[in-house]
């Protein structure tokens, strides 16, 4: 309609349909984006902010702040050098008595106990008998109930409770912590786990990837070239497993491997092993697990991008001369280089977030991130470190997401 | 097979090599779950072989057991509300999001997309957290909106790759003849995307039937879902009625996927009827 | 702000939406608490003795959840406020964790109608009221291995006891195993721990086993892990493995020497929960003498309250814990060490299992 109006114009109306255009152009705009808001909307609230929230919770932690008030303000006045001065132990006491009669002194040994390992039972029971403690001076009668006040570890700790945030979770998931004089020290080794966690993780993730890779590519390939009549039939063969219950598959892999289980079973049978394998709780029995989950994400992306690849070009390349390695190597196998790149990082992403399959198929030293931020979820409650755990897990995928889509479009990624 | 008349022997070599490797590789894919599910028809809960005799009692659990049925009603009805929810919201979305100069196209997809991103672990925690605050944990309310973010990607991405496909010059046409867009969207491009929808929405629905990290964390004793009561069972000991229940939902699976690729040809046929 | 209150509103709408589908399901009686407990063969038993009977005595519903045994579950639930499970079968160790951070109601015995010096371990929980004594023993298959170990240094015995053996993923009772497999007498056990060459010790005497252990996690693990010829040995509570016996026909058989006999359930009530009075009544009854004693019809697990020995049927008593013969060198579980201590030993057990 706009077209036949132009026709009859003038330069003047040339202006008018200008603006006009734009104006139906931001409108066509506000439509489009009017159908994405109610998802949008829905996606912001229902999961953008709680992540968001949960992530602030890896350096925010205002326990010390709020339970500990009087003692964290008057510390900012501390030099740092000697025991602080009777008047920070007076704030002390009212502290411990407010605790004691609040009943939140255990909020704060256990806040203790994450930092400085078993003072937290130290606070607990000196805030029992602090409670009787009503007059001062408070230094002395302080130290004499618990030899904890004499510690400079101790005060740091409660003068960086001054911030209601902290970098003890963020540096702890990364294996560093805070020394006595609040300097920043690599945790000991007997605790120190989450770098090696994280190595892990990327490693078997690495695994997963480039065995899915090298198993997937040959069967893309077969079904791409082969007629569409039985590369369907094949197709459901890959579907199905895809469509299985990931814990079914898992379970699967848990009585195939285990002990007793079918493949020890086959190779004691078949005389190939006297004694059973320890197969299952290995690492060797995560990878294959997690290859096998993964193996139609990478592979489904690669066969969709050379269903799109015309065979003309190999037979050009044929004609032309090329050996039957050759054509295949310069000309086809570069056009499936979107594929490969999608299917991978696509498989590499979902591998840094495994839980459930290595904590059922895998030893105690297979673990990855995952794990440790469930149990540090549930078991340890140790909700600040499991947050920063999260959040260096959440940076590193979404790092690689971006990488993956600056490399290929993600219209063109194909699920199914 | 005419190519291989002319293929040297070394070629021939690397033809039945390729389809060797293939063939292990598609069997290394089924056969865990192929070997197991005869399993479910153990007379003793055993995992080994032979098996010392043929039972239905596992079937039997699956599909008389209050747990098991309680468990499947809970799934299918959170997993359906979950698949309307995002069905709806990611078709709109992805109508939106295919429209041209679509305005912060790349944050907005990648807000769209997150989901399907990361990783689960964390949504379950942090959703958690959220939804323990708004009093959301252990309702079927809370269930249904966590299954419905991680589903609707999948919706977005289905939808998206139909309307890529879509021939535009059939809108304009329609438009042409002076159809409002109502009737546009109603005639015209619901039925050529539907195809798209129904694919997605199956696998929305996949996405929220197979869950069990966040509804792990979410679901209460009222809410608990077929995987959950699997993974209780794991926990505690590997019930072969989990193999059973495997063995039904894999012939679910199929019936399902036969409708995919049903959809799929009639999609086709669309398509190809657009072509002439 | 603006987008919680927002959030909120709309997840009311949709809440209201949802809650006409949930409002067809059944079973928003009048009368009802949820009660928390372990799974498997315990609950099952506690359901039998217990909770049918409470509903049936009193018209109180009981709607069961299981958890294993972690207490991050009542921790979010009562720092948001939303609360739904009214009592939960706790675990020793972390009770008074949870009880100094005001995180469960603090038990009114007078309310509760019951004797608290009557209940073994009783004036140790502000917020807890024992329940059942178990233990945790080494098992293993008589089966399999007719000539079963003997003392707790054949758990650690990869010579004589080739293969696998289970432990439970935790710190308490391996380090305490540990140490009396390396030659500490049962009664020093905990003054050793206390010190850090004790549990540099323990986890040494661990290290040595290390690659022959399959952890479990719950309860009703160990049996299964047995039956399926997983482990020689494992550790298991006393209770599950004379279950297997029972109910499932097998011939394991409980190594008692250095087992580990405590008071490891404890009624808790999460604070803030909507049902306190009906969670007090249904304690009051569990705890009572002639109630509790009744759980040993269906699994050995001895009463807390002293008062409910008498209930108890002859049968079971050789599979109790606390039958004076498999008490000769046992180690009492010293809560109040694991309490204070807990903490810190449990991260050193997740950094040196990951290690």
């Amino acid at each position: 309609m706009a077209a036949t109006v132009a026709q009859t114009a003038g330069s003047e109306k040339n202006m008018l349909l200008r603006a006009e255009l734009r104006r139906s152009e931001r409108w066509g705009k506000l439509r489009a984006f009017a159908l994405v808001l109610p998802l949008l909307l829905f996606l912001v609230i229902t999961f953008v902010f709680p992540i968001g929230r949960m992530l602030f919770n890896a350096v925010h932690d205002d326990t010390l702040l709020t339970l500990m008030p009087r003692t964290t303000a008057a510390l900012a006045a501390w030099d740092g050098n000697d025991l602080p001065g009777e008047q920070v132990f007076a704030a002390l006491a009212k502290d411990l008595r407010d605790t004691w009669e609040q009943k939140t002194m255990g909020s704060v040994a256990v806040r203790m106990n994450y930092e400085l390992p078993g003072t937290g039972s130290q606070f607990t029971s000196s805030a029992r008998k602090a409670s009787t403690l009503l007059t001062g001076p408070y230094k002395a009668a302080l130290i004499q109930i618990d030899p904890l006040w004499e510690r400079k570890e101790v005060w740091n700790f409660f003068k960086r409770g001054a911030s209601p945030f902290t970098a003890y979770y963020l540096l702890r998931s990364v294996d560093y912590q805070y020394g006595a004089d609040s300097q920043i020290v690599a945790t000991p080794p007997e605790t120190a786990i989450f770098r090696d966690a994280f190595l892990r993780t990327f490693g078997i993730s690495v695994g997963v990837t480039a065995a899915t890779f090298l198993l997937g590519f040959p069967v893309a390939y077969l079904l791409a070239t082969l007629s569409p009549k039985s590369s369907n039939l094949l197709m459901i063969l890959i579907v199905l497993p895809f469509w299985t219950s990931m814990l079914v598959r898992t379970v699967a892999w848990v009585v195939l491997l285990q002990q007793n289980g079918v493949v020890n079973q086959a190779l004691v049978g078949l005389h190939i092993i006297s004694h059973p394998a320890d197969l299952i709780f290995t690492r060797f029995a995560t990878i294959v697990a997690m290859t096998q989950i993964q193996l139609p994400v990478t592979l489904l992306p690669i066969y969709s991008v050379m269903k799109t690849i015309p065979p003309s070009h190999i037979r050009a390349a044929r004609s032309l001369g090329a050996g039957s390695f050759y054509a295949f190597w310069r000309v086809y196998f570069p056009q499936t280089l979107p594929g490969i790149a999608a299917g991978c990082l696509l498989t590499f992403i979902l591998c840094l977030g495994y839980y459930l399959t290595p904590a059922l198929v895998g030893g105690p030293s297979d673990q990855m991130v995952g794990y440790f931020i469930a149990n540090y979820t549930n078991k340890q409650i140790n909700w600040g470190l499991a947050s920063a755990l999260s959040a260096l897990l959440l940076v590193a995928t979404l790092l690689l997401y971006y990488v993956f889509n600056k490399l290929v479009d993600v219209n063109r990624l194909k699920i199914g | 097979m005419s190519t291989l008349v002319y293929a040297s022997t070394i070629e021939k070599g690397w033809y039945w090599l390729h389809r060797i490797i293939s063939g292990t590789v598609l069997l290394f894919l089924v056969a865990p779950v192929l070997m197991v599910i005869p399993l479910s028809f153990n007379s003793v809960p055993f995992f080994t072989y032979p098996m010392s005799g043929f039972s239905f009692r596992w079937y039997e659990e699956f599909l008389l057991s209050a747990r098991w049925q309680g468990g499947l009603q809970n799934s299918f009805f959170v997993a359906v509300a979950a698949t309307l929810l995002s069905s709806v919201l990611g078709t709109l979305a992805a109508l939106g999001l295919s429209r041209p100069n679509f305005p912060w196209r790349t944050a907005v997809l990648g807000i769209v997309i997150s989901p399907m991103i990361v990783p689960t672990i964390i949504t379950a925690v942090a959703v958690y957290f959220f939804y323990a605050n708004v009093g959301l944990v252990n309702s079927y309310t809370g269930v249904i909106l966590a299954h419905t973010a991680i589903a609707a990607p999948y919706v977005v991405v289905t939808v998206s790759a139909t309307l890529v496909g879509l021939d535009n010059s059939l809108v304009r046409a329609a438009s042409g003849l002076g159809a409002p867009s109502i009737t546009v969207f109603f005639k015209v491009i619901l039925p050529l995307i539907s195809p798209g929808m129904i694919a997605g929405s199956l696998f929305a629905f996949v996405a929220s039937f197979d869950e069990v990290v966040i509804a792990l964390f979410v679901a209460g004793p009222q809410q608990r879902t077929l995987p959950l009561v699997m993974f209780s069972g794991i926990r505690e000991q590997i019930s072969p009625t989990i193999i059973a229940a495997a063995a039904v939902l894999v012939l679910f699976a199929t019936a399902m996927l036969t409708a995919v690729e049903l959809l799929r040809r009639r999609s086709e046929r669309l398509r190809g009827i657009r072509g002439t | 702000m603006r987008s919680s209150a927002l959030s909120k509103k709309t997840l009311v709408i949709i809440g209201l939406v949802a809650s006409t589908f949930v409002l067809t399901k059944p079973g928003a009686a009048a009368d009802q608490i949820t009660i928390t407990s372990w799974g498997g063969a315990l609950q099952r038993a506690e359901s039998q003795a217990w909770f049918e009977p409470f509903s049936k005595t009193t018209g109180v519903a009981v709607n069961e959840d299981e958890y294993s045994g972690d207490a991050a579950k009542i921790q979010a639930m009562v720092e948001t406020k939303s609360v739904t499970w009214d009592v939960v079968d706790g675990y020793s160790t972390w009770v008074n964790r949870l009880c100094d951070q005001g995180l469960l109601e603090r038990i009114d015995w007078n309310k509760l109608g019951l004797n608290r010096s009557k209940f073994i371990d009783g004036d140790m929980y502000e917020c807890g009221v024992p329940s059942v004594i178990s233990s945790s023993v080494v098992a293993y298959d008589k089966d399999k291995l007719p000539d079963g170990p003997k003392t707790i240094a054949d758990l650690f015995d990869t010579k004589k006891f080739p293969g696998k053996r289970g432990l439970e993923k935790t710190a308490a009772g391996n380090l305490e195993w540990a140490l009396v497999a390396d030659g500490v007498p049962v009664q020093d056990v905990y003054k050793v721990l206390n010190t850090p060459e004790g549990v540099d010790r323990a986890f040494k005497k661990l290290d040595t086993i290390k690659k022959d252990v399959i952890w479990w996690e719950a309860g009703a693990q160990p049996p299964q892990l047995l039956a399926d010829g997983q482990v020689v040995m494992t550790a298991a509570y006393n209770g599950r493995i004379y279950d297997a016996n029972k109910n499932s026909g097998k011939n394991f058989a409980i190594m008692w020497d250095a087992q580990l006999p405590g008071v490891g359930n404890v009624w808790v009530i999460p604070a803030g929960g909507p049902h306190l009075d009906d969670a007090y009544k249904f304690i009051a009854y569990a705890a009572s003498p002639e109630v509790q004693g009744t759980l040993t019809k269906y699994i050995p697990y001895g009463p807390a309250n002293k008062d409910a020995m008498e209930f108890v049927g002859g049968e079971v008593l050789p599979w109790l814990a606390n039958a004076p013969e498999h008490m000769t060198n046992a180690i009492k579980t010293d809560t109040a060490f694991w309490n204070e201590k807990g903490d810190d030993l449990n991260q050193r057990f997740t950094a040196w299992l990951a290690q």
